[in-house]
């Protein structure tokens, strides 16, 4: 299933030809210097970096290249009151006062360019093909959907990306993953990438760029793209992408930012594909006919399963690695080793996040919903990615459509995605989530994730147990 | 940035894989404004358990963690490193860390060294058995070494000189401005631009 490189390649991959575009300075053994076109920035991993110029005496390089909003601690409710923990005030309080200092945009809580810093960008039509994006935030791979080449950095990095507007790189490795085939209805970008993930686990892709490509990836929306790239970080990868085409155009064209020239950068975007003669360092098959719902099952994301299938017996696993990790992993979801997924009973539906908090996603599980209630025994939060996803999502009646399934409607940032803000799991709460992470805590201390798409979501909040659309 | 030349302590083994930077420090913790103070969110769910390798006395004065495969997955935070090093971690050994963390660690000057996976199991067998085994890592000659072996460890040239000094990658970046302002100069006109402000 997986090949080599075998020879040395005559053409360019897609992600070789943006990052030979973005090279500064290239000199012998040392990293190349890259060049980057948007730094989008928050809350949580800024006001160390800006520190840090402050006591250099250095500028922002291109305040005009920077975008901040405020997503990751923000509160759901109640979002034209005082932000009520100290903490997390403080955090926007800094935020808003360096972007003040250093002549940053900002969008603040009660703006409706407000949200998932990645929810943010493609909105506005910043985010554009063959583009260096950097965040202090892994999930930034998100915009590589529009085939730019996108990956989170550190709080170091964001400061030197901001000083210099440039970052000092090593040269990625190149991975595609081919993902031939039809989609069965019901099932999802999301069930595509959980499937990757778990076929090539946590780790498959580290030191790679991916880059998605085939037939399935192709008939995907704009916005289910952007799910796939968004959990290449789950897969090990710091970057994903997906050359642009006819789909990514269209997307952009009338959003706010989109190019004034619009042809000249249409020009350049056509250029944007793999060579035909390009060799990556590694390929990955993956048949789309053959996906089903996807669910994670475990303490990361790679441990996931078919919705049809059963919690595995960690004694059948080879590696002595794989084996621990599940052992663990069941002890700390509550799960015995054979019940089927179905069967597993949810306390909290959390539909949202950078993976799927977009207008798309909020329709699909709108449409579940409809005129339905979700069962007594959970509760399920719906939280925009952003505050004009959720002006949309209200101008086109989503909003009754939630409230009166009996669901919560918030308003915008990352919410119970990482529980930095009051939405939390209680210990031994269980989710459906449709974010992207599974890790122990992550959604509150003890609580225990599962990873769903949004149809599994809407389904799994009608019936209680973890379901897709078709057991209703 | 503090130089780094060699090192010598005592390891933590830390018998676990795929720990993430949640794990690492929880994001309830990364709420300070400041890059000190994280060490109390250091494994913060974890240290609740007695047993915890942390709160076992025998490796209360560790600075070498040594963990299992796939170190440092998950959110890109640096306090995840800040945590590390303010709890008094000067290196991390694991047979694969994460790209973003590992890039993180040594920009900031906590050296993460990759070993073989039995290597790393050797290694935790012994510290399991003697707490108190001195390891000295030598970043000038690329090794780690503890009882009678001494394991080579890879590490790029320029990385490793940059330890060695406890350069500031921004003031060596801000010396190439010459070659920042000429690549400026022949950006096309359509790449997009976040001021002036367009709704």
């Amino acid at each position: 299933m997986e090949r080599k490189r075998s020879t040395e390649a005559v053409g360019k991959t897609l992600a070789e030809k943006i990052w030979a575009e973005h090279v500064v300075r290239r000199a012998d053994g040392e990293p190349d210097l890259v060049y980057i076109d948007l730094h989008l920035i928050h809350e949580v991993t800024s006001p160390q970096a800006f520190d840090g110029l402050r006591l250099a005496g250095r500028p922002v390089r291109r305040p005009d290249l920077t975008i901040a909003t405020e997503d990751h601690n923000v509160p759901t409710l109640n979002i034209d009151k005082p932000i009520a923990d100290p903490v997390s005030k403080l955090q926007v309080d800094t935020l808003r006062a360096n972007c003040k200092e250093f002549g940053v945009r900002i969008h603040s809580l009660g703006d409706k360019d407000q949200g998932v810093v990645h929810v943010v960008g493609p909105q506005l039509g910043i985010t554009q093909p063959g583009m260096t994006i950097v965040c202090g935030d892994s999930h930034t791979s998100t915009h590589g959907a529009f085939g730019a080449l996108a990956f989170g950095i550190g709080t170091s990095e964001v400061e030197h990306v901001l000083a210099t507007q440039t970052l000092p790189l090593q040269r990625p490795k190149t991975m595609a993953i081919n993902v031939e085939g039809t989609l069965k209805p019901g099932v999802t970008s999301k069930d595509i990438i959980l499937a990757i993930i778990a076929k090539i686990g946590t780790g498959g892709g580290q030191g790679y760029v991916i880059e998605y490509r085939g037939s399935a990836i192709r008939a995907l929306s704009m916005e289910s793209r952007m799910t796939v790239c968004n959990m290449s970080i789950e897969a090990g990868a710091r970057a994903g992408l997906i050359a642009p085409d006819q789909t990514t155009f269209d997307y952009i064209k009338g959003k706010p930012h989109a190019p004034e020239d619009f042809d000249a950068a249409l020009a350049y975007w056509k250029t944007l594909f793999t060579d035909p003669d390009a060799q990556f360092d590694v390929e990955v098959d993956l048949n789309a006919d053959e996906l089903e719902p996807f669910v994670t099952w475990g303490t990361n994301p790679g441990q996931g399963l078919p919705l049809n299938g059963v919690v595995p017996n960690p004694a059948e696993f080879a590696d002595s690695e794989a084996r621990t990790a599940a052992e663990r992993a069941l002890v700390y979801m509550g799960l015995e080793a054979g019940t089927p997924l179905k069967k597993i009973a949810i306390d909290t539906v959390f539909l949202g996040s950078c993976t799927n908090g977009r207008i798309e996603d909020l329709r699909a599980a709108a449409e579940v919903l409809k005129g339905k209630k979700i069962a007594s025994s959970l509760r399920m939060l719906v939280v925009p990615g952003s505050a004009r996803v959720r002006l949309e999502a209200e101008a086109e009646g989503l909003d009754k459509v939630f409230i009166d399934a009996g669901a919560e409607w918030r308003n915008a940032g990352c919410s119970m995605c990482l529980g930095m803000n009051p939405d939390q799991l209680a210990v031994g709460e269980r989710s459906a989530s449709t974010s992207n992470r599974n890790f122990e805590g992550r959604q509150g201390k003890g609580g225990r994730t599962h990873l769903v798409s949004p149809l599994v979501a809407a389904a799994t909040a009608l019936r209680g147990t973890l379901s897709s659309p078709a057991d209703l | 940035m503090e130089k780094f030349i060699t090192h010598v302590g005592t390891g933590v083994p830390l018998r676990r894989s795929n720990v993430d930077t949640d794990q690492i420090i929880p994001a309830v913790y990364l709420k300070r404004v400041t890059r000190s103070g994280f060490e109390d969110g250091l494994f913060a769910a974890w240290r609740n358990d007695p047993d915890f390798v942390l709160n076992q006395a025998a490796f209360k004065s560790g600075t070498i963690l040594v963990a299992g495969a796939d170190f440092g997955t998950g959110s890109s935070r640096e306090h995840a490193v800040w945590a590390l090093q303010n709890y008094g971690f000067k290196v991390v050994i694991s047979s694969r860390f994460a790209d973003i963390f590992r890039g993180n660690s040594l920009k900031g000057g906590l050296l993460t060294i990759i070993l073989e996976q039995t290597e790393v199991e050797a290694l935790w067998d012994a510290i399991e058995a003697q707490p108190s085994t001195p390891i000295t890592v030598d970043l000038e000659n690329r090794s780690v070494s503890y009882a009678n072996k001494k394991l080579p460890f890879a590490i790029d040239d320029y990385t490793r000189w940059r330890l060695m000094e406890g350069l500031d990658d921004i003031g060596l970046t801000l010396k190439q401005t010459d070659f920042i302002d000429s690549f400026e100069s022949n950006r096309p006109a359509y790449k997009p631009a976040t001021l002036p402000i367009r709704s």
